[in-house]
């Protein structure tokens, strides 16, 4: 079965590597994934997107066309990237740096970099939360997986608190 | 080896790696930047060489030195710095230097945009340098066979002693997906060609083996050879001769167009019925395959044909289609390149339509669909 | 050493060479294959001789050696990679004034900067030769060529303070007239592990020469006689003393630097990729 997801934010908030960790998962559960990436032309700051796509067929357009997941890290990720998503599809947003949610059926809203800042002590671990929550609201992937995804994708001297910001995520919502 | 996730500049880092690549010189650029820093980790690992170079110029001459040294060689860039490499190319062509020239299409022309994927190179992958050369131009559609294709082309540089182009674009170069690597004893590595005579026997660097390949020995083993960009006999040195200028133009260019057939891959599929076809390369195959996989399910009887090897051109392959179908359409990330060579091909067979997109975005399979459906209504009402 | 010993550096069928009569080019090449000869362990087989484009870098094909005629300006990138795909290689680069400053003047510095082990020599005429006298990066303000017919305004790069700065860990000057001292700075240079940077000022008396009246081949060397001043003199003199066309020769510079290859050996050690 095919599931599409789009995870958005602005350069440096590491969305892109929360969707090449969430691909790693996928594929070394024996699922096809492809992962893709738009950024502006600067490394930091710019719109940032990445798309995943996991299937148990092979892929050939690496394109997400109605995502059933959004993940939006900003404002303007969340007006720019939640428009094309599947009527029946989840939109998650970082509850602070998303002010006004767009106006959609299913939204769920975690304070995704409040979290990070104040149980893992750092904005960077934002996108390890959001992983979290990912795993929990997607369930495409066995928590476990994504734990030793995650493990094997961060600094060495990183992972404890990483898997600290990946649990927080995951306990975030219901 | 189980499957895992790799990115398309990834795998070609790793494919020159097991094809013995030893030497990378490079310049940072995207989105071929991966491939250099896949190549600064990875060679000193083997005891192999990466260095930074000042320019993308610099970056072809040090390989080119490197190559004549001995070593197998790659360098990888996009865009401008491609431009700028074109000049030692077209050296490496013309003193038969092996090497191997990644480029991750971007848009252009100029600085265009950095990080947008496009197939705007097709034309100068084999034109691009100057004066009248032979060149062979490679382009895969996956991560798996952009490890293929890094292998192959270091294979065909080493075997033919050209430069070869791995023609990638952004989609392909930065698209990561799950692979499979073959075993490093499953890969067919070409050594680096031998004299086959000494000195003494009277070796002449640039004397062509049966292939049309000269046997150019490495600097340091004591052959004393002179390389030089001028054109040259088969002693090395420059000569003034029309016919010496004449027979090594030649001789460059059907060295490889000799082994054409063997060199030319094109994957055709649904082709038993079709009566249209698509034609693509690269990333935009991946879109043009799902296209025709869509149209086939509404009972349109359309193929798909997607050219691995660029150039050479597919002249034969293309024009014994064109015979038996009806219709042609060319998908291309560009204002119209390919089209102009599957039309020379086709000879006026059958129709040739041109499916272009060249603003920033990656065909989607509808609009590839569609316009094989316009094809279709096209070539009927004629 | 048997007289005329150097011969067999040279192949005597590729003789004699295309350099115009009084040309200083020929000066330098035999300097560049006396010094070798004085090198031990150095050889016709294990010496390369990389060069450019240009009046200069024709030596390379005259020289029996495996040899490199490269691109304009581009030498030293290839003289780079055959000193790192295999540093057992002694590798010399021989280069113009236009090949060395103007179109090649990025991969100059940059050589320099990394201390890669090429020892390199500028043959410095003052002008584009090969192609009959246009102006170059060391074309003296006020003289004359085919493209600053009203003489050069342009202000010359003074290779050697450039080369130091830039990072070589050897910069010396000589001229044609000063073949024995010319000869000792090349063998210096080769001594020298690391980027070694001789100037060689040679005589062109066809496309610099004449357009500027200096005159026949013997009086522009001549000239260098009268003008070249040894570094230790120079040294010595006051400002107001060094003016005209007077310059210093000799060693300028010299430096103890770990090379490219030895440092890039320590990364291929950390990478774990070391025998």
């Amino acid at each position: 079965m095919r599931k599409q997801l789009r995870l958005s934010g602005s350069g440096g908030q590491g969305v892109i590597t929360a969707a090449i960790i969430l691909a790693e998962a996928a594929v070394s559960e024996g699922k096809q994934a492809v992962q893709s990436q738009s950024y502006g032309p600067e490394a930091r700051g710019g719109a940032s997107k990445s798309e995943v796509i996991i299937d148990d067929e092979k892929i050939f357009h690496p394109h997400v066309k109605a995502p059933d997941f959004v993940l939006a890290m900003t404002q303007k990720a969340a007006d720019k990237y939640y428009t094309d998503l599947n009527a029946d599809g989840v939109l998650i947003l970082d509850e602070d740096l998303v002010p006004t949610p767009p106006q959609f059926k299913n939204i769920i809203r975690v304070p995704i970099t409040k979290l990070a800042v104040e149980k893992v002590g750092k904005a960077l671990f934002a996108n390890i939360v959001a992983l979290g929550v990912l795993a929990k609201v997607t369930k495409l992937v066995d928590f476990e997986t994504i734990k030793k995804s995650v493990a094997n994708r961060v600094p060495p001297h990183t992972v404890e608190q990483n898997m600290l910001a990946l649990q927080i995520g995951f306990d975030a919502v219901n | 080896m189980s499957a895992r996730l790799m990115q398309g500049n990834e795998a070609v880092a790793e494919g020159a790696l097991l094809a013995g690549v030893r030497f990378f010189g490079g310049y940072p650029i995207t989105p071929s930047t991966e491939i250099a820093e896949g190549m600064a980790k990875l060679l000193p690992q083997v005891g192999g060489t990466f260095i930074q170079m000042e320019d993308e110029i610099a970056s072809m001459g040090v390989v080119l030195g490197a190559s004549l040294a001995g070593k197998k060689v790659l360098t990888a860039s996009s865009g401008p710095g491609i431009s700028l490499k074109q000049e030692l190319i077209g050296y490496a062509a013309a003193t038969e230097i092996p090497v191997v020239i990644v480029n991750v299409q971007r848009v252009g022309p100029s600085t265009g945009q950095p990080t947008a994927p496009s197939q705007g190179d097709v034309m100068q992958a084999r034109w691009g340098t100057h004066g009248d050369h032979s060149i062979i131009v490679l382009s895969p559609w996956s991560v798996r066979e952009a490890f293929d294709l890094a292998v192959r082309s270091v294979n065909y540089a080493e075997r033919f002693r050209t430069p070869v182009i791995l023609l990638m674009d952004e989609i392909v170069g930065h698209l990561r997906e799950s692979v499979e690597l073959p075993a490093e004893s499953e890969i067919e590595i070409y050594p680096r060609r031998a004299p086959k005579k000494s000195r003494a026997e009277g070796y002449e660097p640039y004397a062509p083996d049966e292939d049309l390949v000269p046997n150019i020995a490495n600097f340091g083993e004591g052959y004393h050879i002179h390389v030089t960009g001028l054109i040259h006999d088969e002693t090395g040195f420059p000569s003034g001769s029309p016919k010496v200028t004449r027979e090594s133009i030649k001789r460059m260019h059907e060295k490889i167009s000799r082994a054409a057939d063997e060199i030319i891959d094109v994957q055709e599929e649904f082709m038993d019925d079709a009566e249209f076809a698509v034609v693509a390369f690269g990333g935009t195959s991946r879109t043009a395959y799902e296209a025709v996989l869509s149209a086939r399910k509404r009972g349109v009887k359309v193929g798909f044909v997607r050219l691995v090897t660029i150039f050479p051109f597919a002249d034969k392959i293309i024009s014994e289609l064109a015979k038996k179908i009806r219709g042609l359409l060319v998908a291309e990330l560009n204002y119209g390149q390919i089209v102009g060579e599957v039309e020379r091909a086709a000879k006026g067979q059958c129709a040739v339509k041109l499916c272009a997109k060249y603003d920033m975005t990656i065909f989607e399979p509808e609009e590839i669909e569609a316009a094989i459906d316009e094809m279709i209504s096209e070539v009927d009402g004629e | 050493m048997t007289e005329r010993s150097y011969e067999k550096f040279f192949r005597q069928n590729r003789l004699p060479h295309l350099w115009c009569p009084g040309c200083g080019n020929g000066i330098v090449m035999k300097a560049i294959v006396q010094a070798v000869e004085k090198k031990l362990g150095w050889t016709q087989d294990n010496t390369i001789i990389v060069s450019g484009i240009g009046c200069s870098s024709r030596a390379s094909g005259y020289m029996d050696f495996d040899t490199l005629h490269t691109a304009h300006g581009r030498a030293i990138p290839f003289a780079t990679g055959i000193k790192l795909a295999n540093p057992k290689l002694n590798v010399i680069v021989i280069t113009g004034d236009g090949d060395c400053t103007a179109i090649g003047g990025n991969h100059f510095i940059h050589g320099c900067r990394r201390n890669v082990d090429l020892t390199v020599i500028l043959f410095n005429n003052n002008i584009y030769g090969m192609t009959g006298g246009q102006a170059s990066p060391m074309t003296p303000l006020g003289k004359k060529a085919t493209t600053a017919p009203y003489g050069s305004i342009d202000r010359p790069f003074d290779a050697c303070k450039l080369a130091e700065a830039a990072g070589a860990t050897y910069v010396a000057r000589s001229t044609a007239f000063h073949v024995q001292h010319l000869t000792k700075m090349i063998e210096d240079g080769l001594d020298n592990r690391g980027f070694s940077f001789i100037e060689a000022l040679v005589q062109c008396p066809t496309a610099y020469g004449r357009r500027n009246k200096i005159g026949e081949p013997a009086k522009m060397m001549a000239w260098m006689r009268d003008n070249a001043i040894m570094k230790s003199a120079w040294d010595k003199l006051t400002d107001d003393k060094k003016t005209g066309d007077k310059f210093p020769i000799g060693l300028f510079y010299r430096a103890e630097t770990e090379t490219y290859d030895e440092a890039y050996h320590h990364v291929i050690e950390l990478a774990g990729g070391a025998k």
